[in-house]
């Protein structure tokens, strides 16, 4: 009897008012229906998933250069990253320093800015705009746009700054300040996560702010202790999804610094690789070197980091958030 | 017809509107408020000025972009810039290939993950979720893993270099639409699907006829966010076309500025053409847009 149940998906079979087949399939369920009507991603998740999945862990293991047959070379990728590849390690550190400090600066600007816009100032549809258009313009442009932008000589943002009276900045030719641009660079890109948040505060109750004001709190607790507690889920959300953006970061980099009119020579790294991103030292390997087996060890290696990092957040996180 | 249930709606909601708004109003004081809107009008100054700098610029002379004093609106406006940069960059070729692209994707993408999620959401089936939580798992897979064995793989079949590898994808369904998709057929009355059943509907019948045509709202972001992934992608062209002939605007924008003697004026009109259409677009269809952003944030 109780297998009986269990293979009915929870659903007792017995005691049914209805005694017909088409009601018995209507409670038991429609697998085939079901399996048909997925089996677009079925085909796709085995073609563009998992074959390549595994195809690529094969690969890592070998020398490929899609001329001459595979050579079996065991771990021999991977203890050459680790022992001997110096863009590797570069790539790996800068890759860590822009998803550390980019991640949550654009979550802190956009939570701020979500906080002002939900405030009741006259014309937020048209700041809701302002702040999301950005994230609408192709990567390639806003690139091209921003490395004329942060000219040394006379880029706007040093126009800016010394009109104000602070020093002119090397943004895109020094080493010291390449990160420094594209961490800044990436603010630009902030209006979903802006949207997202201020969503997320009209579902906030608005009980709990007046609860929370007749117990005397002021604007910088009710924050801390209703906003930021209620709105967690969706701070988790963004967090996950940006480490995960952060850490494949490509398009900027490259055309920035791989365009060749930012600076440092048309070397995708930036000056001295100082801004050499995990995505771009991968595409130069795989792409233009067209070392496949090598290749296919670094992306093994991204996805590892990549998936303990999504794990842990979501780990750390339930001490943290909270969920209705 | 409708505008009279609209008009009728909005009466009904200004004033709900009118009392959440000074219930919120009291979480700042009056003088608050006014430092937050001009905090508000600053960061918005600074977050359009780039924008204006794109199309002051692609109106200057090369030699006023980095002058000392800063042209901030050129004595004479050089429309010429625009003919002259689509010389060398051939708009309209690069529009008709990128839109090649994207149609196909689009409607690839909105039918088979609508067909998909209607699967996940409508039928009942064993081991229906911990599939579903598969495909949101994939979401997690970076491009990279998948990116090096497909490439051998369509180099093998004589795709590199077509658009195949940038279309065909798109017809077994994407996760983040799947996923949209399927949270809105899950929000549809479940007693219009059982009272058709039945009444010996089949299931596609029920998909086509009843769920599809209440979806519209939730197809329409797909779609649209389908064609605008498409069409500012520079990632995929990049790896796949080799073939100038072949290029998407993204593709050919970069080619333009790596391939050319520095020419600011030239690269702005060039990436302002590129923005145009999807400014536009973006600026009719803002509500969608903005709801499906909101949309697929909250349910995450």
């Amino acid at each position: 009897m109780a297998t009986r149940i269990a293979d009915s998906g929870g659903i007792p079979l017995v005691d049914q008012p209805f005694r017909s087949n088409r009601w018995r399939r209507l409670r038991r369920g429609d697998l085939i229906p079901g399996l048909l009507f997925i089996s677009p991603w079925i085909v796709g998740f085995a073609w563009f998933q998992l074959y390549p999945i595994i195809a690529s862990i094969r690969y890592s293991f070998t020398d490929y250069n899609m001329m001459q047959p595979p050579i079996w070379l065991g771990f021999a990728n991977y203890t050459r990253l680790f022992t001997e590849d110096d863009l590797f390690r570069k790539a790996l550190a800068n890759t860590a320093i822009y998803a550390l400090f980019s991640v949550p600066l654009d979550l802190f600007v956009a939570f701020c800015f979500a906080l002002l816009l939900n405030l009741r100032i006259p014309g937020r549809p048209i700041f809701r705009t302002a702040f999301y258009f950005p994230a609408v313009i192709p990567s390639v442009a806003t690139a091209i746009l921003w490395s004329m932008l942060l000219n040394t000589k006379g880029g706007l943002v040093n126009v800016a700054l010394k009109a104000v009276g602070l020093p002119v900045i090397p943004w895109l030719t020094s080493p010291t300040w390449t990160m420094p641009s594209l961490i800044l660079l990436s603010v630009w890109g902030i209006g979903p996560i802006v949207v997202i948040f201020l969503a997320g505060l009209q579902d906030v109750p608005r009980e709990l702010y007046e609860a929370a004001k007749l117990d005397g709190a002021g604007p910088f607790r009710l924050v801390r202790d209703v906003t930021i507690p209620m709105l967690s889920p969706v701070i988790l959300f963004n967090l996950v999804i940006g480490i995960i953006a952060a850490l494949q970061v490509f398009a900027q980099p490259f055309v920035i610094f791989g365009g060749g009119q930012g600076g440092g020579g048309g070397a995708a790294g930036g000056p001295l690789n100082s801004v050499l991103m995990y995505s771009v030292q991968l595409y130069t390997v795989a792409f233009q070197q067209f070392q496949m087996g090598y290749a296919a060890a670094m992306a093994w290696i991204l996805f590892a980091i990549i998936f303990s990092l999504s794990l842990l957040s979501i780990r750390f996180s339930n001490r943290f958030v909270h969920y209705e | 017809m409708s505008n009279v249930v609209e008009a009728k709606a909005l009466r009904v909601q200004i004033p709900l509107d009118r009392v959440a708004a000074q219930r919120r109003s009291q979480m700042l004081t009056r003088g608050g408020l006014v430092l937050a809107f001009l905090i508000v009008v600053f960061f918005t100054v600074l977050f359009v000025a780039p924008i204006y700098w794109m199309v002051v610029t692609s109106l200057k002379t090369t030699a006023e972009v980095f002058a000392i004093p800063t042209v901030w609106w050129p004595a004479r406006l050089m429309w010429s810039n625009y003919p002259d940069a689509l010389n060398v960059f051939p708009f309209i070729t690069y529009a008709a290939n990128t839109l090649r692209i994207a149609a196909p994707v689009t409607i690839g993408t909105t039918i088979s993950s609508a067909l998909v999620a209607y699967g996940f959401s409508r039928l009942r089936w064993r081991g229906r979720d911990l599939v579903f939580y598969l495909v949101l798992a994939t979401l997690m897979i970076p491009t990279w893993v998948t990116l090096v064995p497909l490439y051998i793989l369509f180099n093998h079949i004589g795709w590199v270099n077509t658009y195949r590898p940038l279309v065909v994808p798109s017809f077994f369904g994407d996760p983040f639409s799947i996923f949209l998709l399927r949270q809105f057929f899950l929000r549809q009355p479940q007693d219009l699907v059982d009272a058709a059943r039945v009444d010996g509907a089949t299931h596609l019948r029920i998909f086509t006829q009843i769920i599809l045509p209440l979806s519209r709202p939730a197809l329409a972001v797909v779609a649209l966010f389908a064609f605008i992934n498409s069409w500012t992608d520079f990632f995929n062209p990049l790896i796949y076309l080799s073939n100038p002939d072949k290029y998407t605007l993204q593709l050919g924008l970069f080619n333009f500025f790596s391939q050319h003697f520095v020419n600011w004026p030239g690269f702005m009109a060039a990436s302002v053409v590129v923005l145009a259409p999807i400014a536009v677009l973006f600026f009719l269809t803002q509500r969608t847009f903005i709801e499906g952003i909101t949309f697929t944030g909250i349910r995450g």
